[in-house]
């Protein structure tokens, strides 16, 4: 049985659905939480060795676990949250719960490459924490959290392809049971070419947005 | 003005403690242009650090302007900083906000209305001779310009201090001329004082009025540049004295007067303020029977006040020199033999 059209087209939307709601409620819990671990850590504006000694440990449990675990182990969860445990929806869940503390990493990186000086020289300005965060850290960091986010993203697109677990769909999901289950090269084929180009775009597009930002 | 009291500062890691500094007092008149110099690790950047208690003595107080910032709360300090301007070796300005915008942020932190920013912004890039810079990003500057914009930033809140953390150290010598011109019409034009700290030498004798030297934690020697200059106390001191201004005798032409056989001897003559413009050794020629050979010499002028040395040869007959040396040592100048095996 081949694939129709339809079928691809509806896959494509279901992953980009996936992706783009992942990105968003996983940017919310990904830029705090990746602000706080480089603002508490130990010498810098806001040391607080309580906070940064709780949130550093979870976000490395969170990261250790297989994302394919995750996604079953949490259903109770994920059901109480969205009153299902499967479906696109449903697979949000547990791809938030993924890319949020990965993103934290990745904030925290792009954050640390800051020089110190810019954060002395707002010392010396009389700013408050809140103004060097907003006024200094972040627009420094800019273009290197770009390209945070579509590492961030194209990491999610990998992770939509086990959404299917959970009958999530999406492209990955379409080359599982249509092309392995039932054989049909074509579908894989076609799905692999879809992701392939679909990774091409959005790192070009990333790199496009951080050279223009550097360049200034 | 700025008074540190007793400032020690110790660093503590996981196995060793480092004293950075070592019971400092310092006293940082009003209108000064005071330079502190030592070797890098002397603990010069910690002390300027004090000023605007980017670093916390261990203990100690420091009083700007008659206040103990230490005792004020966070918000008190917020305040009292904006009279304190600060600017960097690697100048610390925004990379992603242009020239303008990086001159606006001390009076945009502290909520000025946009007019006013503008109008004081285009001021400051006049002053600094960077009017047509504005929209330029700090990429696009040279180091000079960006050291321009950084003190422009720095000067965006009216400050009455100044801190200058190694501020030409990044740059060429035109370029750390320009910039030590430049903080000079800062501190006339708006009589802010200036502490600036570096391991230049020639910093200190373009611009300083007085000079602290720093080694190990410790001031070891304090006065007006003339005092350093001219006396130097310490090592330290004398090195750093020696690196600006040469007052040996080249090796060429040392070898040329110990293979001369006839009798002489050499002095070092130091001359400072009126006594650089009286014509001394033109009168010793003249009254007594010795030729005046002058090997080496230069003049420089620190803070206004003319200061030279000139190494002279006297041939002559032995009684003819002590005699000519006599005349000399009443010129008030200051006169050492120099011994032939050495300098």
């Amino acid at each position: 049985m081949e694939v129709s059209p339809e079928l691809i087209l509806q896959a494509c939307w279901e992953t980009l659905y996936m992706v783009s709601v992942s990105l968003v409620f996983g940017s919310l819990i990904g830029l705090p939480l990746g602000i706080l671990l480089v603002v508490t850590r130990k010498g810098h504006i806001l040391e607080n060795t309580f906070i940064f000694s709780v949130l550093n440990p979870i976000v490395n449990i969170l990261r250790s676990i297989p994302f394919i675990i995750l996604l079953v182990a949490i259903i109770p969860f994920t059901r109480f949250l969205v009153g299902t445990a499967i479906g696109t929806t449903a697979a949000i869940v547990p791809l938030v719960l993924h890319i949020g503390p990965y993103m934290s990493r990745l904030i925290e990186n792009s954050l640390l490459e800051v020089d110190k000086g810019i954060i002395e020289s707002a010392q010396a300005m009389g700013a408050t924490p809140l103004q060097i965060i907003f006024c200094f850290l972040l627009p420094e960091a800019l273009p290197s959290i770009v390209l945070s986010i579509t590492t961030a993203t194209i990491g999610l697109i990998g992770a939509t392809a086990m959404a299917g677990a959970v009958g999530g769909g999406g492209l990955g999901d379409l080359a599982i049971t249509y092309g392995y289950q039932r054989f049909s090269t074509i579908t894989i084929v076609v799905t692999v070419v879809i992701l392939v180009l679909l990774v091409q775009v959005i790192q070009s597009l990333g790199n496009f947005i951080e050279r223009k930002m550097r360049k200034m | 003005m700025i008074e540190f009291r007793n400032i020690s500062k110790i660093f503590k890691n996981e196995n060793r403690t480092i004293e950075a500094l070592k019971n400092i007092n310092l006293t940082i008149e009003k209108g000064d242009i005071f330079g502190v110099i030592g070797f890098s690790g002397a603990g010069k950047s910690t002390l300027i650090r004090m000023v605007n208690l980017l670093e916390k003595p261990t203990s100690g107080q420091i009083l700007v302007d008659g206040q103990d910032l230490s005792k004020l709360s966070e918000k008190e300090l917020r305040q009292a900083k904006k009279n304190i301007g600060m600017i960097f070796q690697q100048f610390n300005l925004l990379g992603s906000k242009t020239v303008f915008d990086n001159v606006a942020m001390p009076l945009k932190l502290s909520k000025t209305p946009k007019s006013v920013i503008a109008k004081r912004v285009h001021e400051l890039l006049n002053f600094v001779g960077l009017s047509d810079k504005a929209n330029s990003y700090p990429n696009q500057l040279s180091g000079g310009q960006k050291q321009r914009v950084g003190i422009a930033r720095a000067l965006a809140t009216n400050p009455s201090i100044l801190l200058c953390d190694e501020p030409t150290s990044a740059l060429d010598p035109q370029t750390t001329t320009s910039i030590l011109q430049l903080l000079k019409r800062v501190n006339q034009k708006y009589n802010v004082t200036i502490l600036i700290i570096t391991h230049e030498m020639e910093v200190i004798k373009q611009i300083c009025d007085r000079v602290a030297v720093m080694q190990d934690g410790e001031i070891i020697e304090e006065g007006t540049i003339l005092d350093i200059f001219s006396n130097p106390k310490t090592e330290t001191a004398r090195n750093f004295v020696h690196s600006v201004l040469r007052d040996e005798i080249p090796p060429s032409i040392f070898n040329m007067i110990q293979s001369s056989d006839t009798f002489s001897k050499i002095y070092n003559i130091e001359f400072i303020g009126e006594s650089s413009g009286k014509p001394i050794l033109s009168q010793v020629a003249k009254s007594f029977a010795v030729d005046v050979n002058i090997l080496f010499g230069s003049i420089n002028e620190l803070q206004g006040v003319p200061f030279g040395n000139l190494i002279v040869e006297l041939q002559g007959e032995k009684e003819e020199i002590s005699r000519a040396y006599d005349f000399i040592v009443q010129q008030k100048v200051i006169v050492n033999e120099v011994i032939r095996n050495g300098s």
